[in-house]
């Protein structure tokens, strides 16, 4: 196996949300043309300085990133179109840290931004992929609610994981997202409050399920030395991983691509899971934070239940987790929710938080999953990202 | 266990008839292939020519060696049910008002895990069954069974979405003169049907088997001449919002090619009532049929065509008999799109020579009226689209699968 170039001197900075709305009368390219404004005023930059932009949306159709140059009036020499959902922000800073490591790019703008409007959730469900349309919709037209109900439950016989286990994972990020002002959710939840919510597809219940909305969110991948000319407080990127369709023999998923290149991950960093201030999972379904929990190498596969009773799982308390709420509380805006853990980590590392912080954050792991096109998530990925100077 | 279902009321005629809805209807090209097995009630995936991997969902290359070769083959229909859940909301209107919904993932012992419609029987962590079949858009899904047959199961509601149930629906049969005819009804009386409607044609005149037939449970012959248009719409009149089922067993079997035969008469005397008589049937019971199509227990659910196999191929011995048979098949293709927004299966019963009188000169393995009639409310029962009923009709589906024009040559000489 060759060994891949480290990252060094790439940074991540201007970290943007664009306020989240349940229904948007707006287009994605009205959320995408927000942030990508937001992050120009952020990093006090011009069009003409932007040399480099990638693109996550599931509504922006029948457009892709070249449509919104013409669109937001910007002339890229480095242009990325990453339409893998939950999986976006990390492989979309990935590919765009690498550009600018080679001066392909001086800045790119990493931008995700979804609307919903009425009807968009359940016309996305049923052409969501041609898996899904074969062999998924026509099974109840659950949507994803079905499908990681029975991951969910299959996780539970093998692991025995309980609905309170998930439900501390969804209180403790509610907890974080009271203090975050883009959050959706904005009433306490209490663990009987979630164990007696009604049930959507056993065993997944209401407080499982991400609220759909519309929202964006993006960032600027540049060096450190520009970042720092600009004076531009900046997250720098220590490691990166990114599988796809990992363990196609699993009958059913259990695990993510995470556990193929795990070692690689923190090796490249030079740190270990013991030296992580907080971790963002992506919370599509607290399963699914769980399993993220065990791949990441937090503790060992099966140990997830065991893990989460033995954390607070807060932004001030025992293992860190979706210290802004993660999509669960803070809502899913389409691709924009796999951009949210990164965009916040960013904020934490840089000491530029807008809600709960983690005390003294030094070292972050975002990690992102994501497109269940037929019966389990195939995309994975994880960045490791650290504040200060090298 | 499956509760047994309810004989359903008298409708009252105040309520509204729900409004059939269909689930999403809409498949790639490749996945029609499971449709095709589902039609037939054959339990058929892509195996790999290559490699002999077992592929699910339908692919146009092989996830293993990349192969393009995947013809769809009969595969063994065991596995295990890892996981299951009961869906209680759903964004589509179909599932809305059938709610809840049980699904659950099946790892098959031949390889792939399939996402299928679980049997209210089937419990987590059982050995199970894979059947396709085809659901009331009409195209395939996979539905999970138990390994043994449990009681009343096929009264269970999510599989009875998915059958042509002749329990406790209203049957019509359109032609009660022929032995086919009167072989139906004793079998949908026998099968649990609420009432057979019987069609004769001037009723008053007496037929062979009219004794039987008006002793048969449940069995009430109506007046029917498919050669009258005023006769069926005064049947459709009186009796269309009560039929859940039609089969058109009307024949007309003579001998004969197309030039032998000296004008039209006998020609147009098959057509009046083969082709037009469907016509006449479709355009009179059709649309009520596809108005009810979500009407509860005894919802309208199949228009069956029973077809002589050689509408295939034409067999020119009966060569004007085939011509008109391939017409109505025609029109059964074309009423099968037509009732799909009803949700209303379109059966094709495929049948070679039958041991009646027309057929006199034919040696056998000829097909008994009762065998084709018992073949017909099983293919109803499992939900099926096209059967072929006797050793003579899969003997010539076989061959045209293989050849059409060697087909057309034997058949010729």
């Amino acid at each position: 196996v060759g060994t891949r170039q480290p990252y060094d001197g790439v940074v991540v900075t201007a970290p943007v949300t664009v306020p989240y709305r349940r229904y948007s009368t707006n287009t994605a390219h009205w959320w995408v043309g927000r942030a990508v404004h937001e992050v120009l005023k952020t990093a006090g930059l011009k069009s003409a300085d932007i040399d480099g932009l990638s693109l996550s949306s599931f509504t922006v159709g029948p457009d892709t990133a070249i449509g919104l140059t013409q669109h937001l009036g910007l002339s890229p020499r480095w242009l990325d179109h990453v339409p893998l959902g939950g999986a976006s922000g990390v492989v979309a800073l990935r590919r765009a840290a690498r550009a600018v490591q080679c001066g392909d790019a001086e800045f790119v703008v990493c931008v995700a931004g979804d609307t919903n409007q009425v009807d968009s959730f359940r016309r996305m469900l049923s052409t969501f992929s041609r898996f899904a349309q074969d062999a998924v919709y026509p099974y109840g037209s659950g949507g994803p609610n079905s499908g990681f109900a029975l991951i969910t439950r299959n996780y539970m016989k093998h692991y025995g994981a309980t609905r309170e286990d998930f439900g501390k994972i969804c209180v403790a990020q509610r907890d974080n997202a009271l203090k975050f002002p883009h959050a959706l959710m904005k009433k306490k939840l209490t663990l009987d409050e979630y164990l007696g919510a009604r049930a959507i597809s056993d065993p997944i219940h209401l407080f499982d399920c991400v609220m759909p909305c519309a929202g964006a969110e993006a960032f600027l991948v540049c060096r450190e030395d520009v970042a720092r000319s600009l004076e531009l407080k900046s997250a720098r990127l220590l490691a990166t991983i990114e599988r796809h369709n990992a363990f196609p023999e699993d009958p059913i998923q259990y695990r993510g691509g995470w556990v193929l290149d795990i070692d690689e991950f923190y090796g490249m960093a030079g740190v270990t899971p013991d030296d992580v201030d907080f971790v963002q999972t992506y919370d599509d379904y607290p399963v699914i934070c769980m399993m993220q929990m065990e791949d990441l190498g937090f503790c060992g596969k099966g140990e997830g239940p065991a893990f989460v009773r033995s954390h607070t799982l807060t932004a001030d308390g025992s293992f860190p987790h979706n210290v802004s709420g993660g999509q669960l509380s803070v809502g899913q805006a389409g691709a924009a929710g796999g951009f949210l853990g990164l965009v916040e980590a960013v904020r934490q590392l840089t000491g530029e938080t807008l809600g709960a912080s983690v005390p003294d954050a030094k070292v972050g792991v975002v990690s992102g999953f994501g497109m269940i096109t037929y019966d389990r998530g195939l995309a994975s990925g994880a960045a490791l990202l650290a504040g200060g100077t090298a | 266990m499956t509760e047994p279902l309810v004989r359903p009321r008298r409708k009252n005629p105040l309520k509204k008839t729900r409004v059939p809805l269909l689930p999403q209807g809409v498949r790639s090209r490749t996945a029609l292939g499971l449709t095709e097995a589902a039609a037939e009630g054959r339990f058929r995936l892509q195996v790999c020519a290559d490699c002999a991997a077992v592929i699910y969902p339908p692919r146009d290359a092989c996830p293993r060696c990349l192969s393009a070769r995947l013809p769809f083959r009969d595969v063994d229909n065991r596995g295990t049910l890892l996981a299951e859940t009961t869906i209680r909301t759903s964004t589509d209107v179909y599932f809305r008002e059938r709610m809840p919904w049980r699904i659950g993932t099946v790892q098959l012992d031949a390889g792939p895990s399939i996402v299928a419609h679980l049997h209210g029987d089937l419990r987590e962590g059982e050995r199970t069954r894979l059947a396709l079949k085809l659901d009331k858009s009409g195209q395939a899904i996979a539905v999970a069974l138990p390994v043994e047959d449990t009681p009343n199961m096929a009264d269970d509601p999510q599989w009875r979405e998915l059958t042509c149930d002749p329990k406790f629906r209203r049957v019509l049969i359109t032609d009660g003169r022929t032995a086919v005819g009167q072989a139906l009804a004793e079998a949908c009386s026998a099968a649990g049907a609420s009432v057979v409607f019987v069609g004769v044609a001037d009723p008053w005149k007496p037929f062979p088997g009219e004794e039987r037939l008006r002793k048969l449970e449940r069995v009430e012959i109506v007046a029917l001449d498919l050669t009258d248009t005023i006769s069926v719409n005064e049947c459709a009149g009186e009796y269309a919002p009560r039929v859940d089922i039609l089969i058109n067993t009307a024949e007309h079997v003579r001998t004969g090619g197309i030039i032998e035969r000296k004008g039209l008469t006998v020609a147009r005397e098959e057509l009046e009532i083969r082709y037009f008589g469907l016509t006449r049937l479709a355009q009179a019971f059709g649309p009520v049929l596809r108005a009810r199509g979500a009407d509860g227990v005894n919802s309208a659910a199949a228009f069956v065509n029973l077809l002589s196999v050689y509408a295939l191929a034409n067999w020119p011995a009966y060569g004007a008999f085939s011509a008109t048979e391939a017409a109505c098949l025609s029109a059964a293709q074309s009423l099968r799109a037509e009732l799909r927004p009803g949700g209303v299966k379109v059966l094709n019963v495929f049948f070679g020579p039958l041991e009646t009188e027309w057929y006199q000169a034919v040696p056998p393995p000829k097909v008994a009226p009762s065998a084709l009639a018992n073949a017909t409310v099983r293919a109803l029962q499992q939900g099926l689209e096209d059967v072929f009923v006797g050793d003579i009709a899969e003997d010539i589906r076989g061959r045209l699968a293989v050849s059409p024009k060697a087909l057309e040559r034997e058949l010729g000489s």
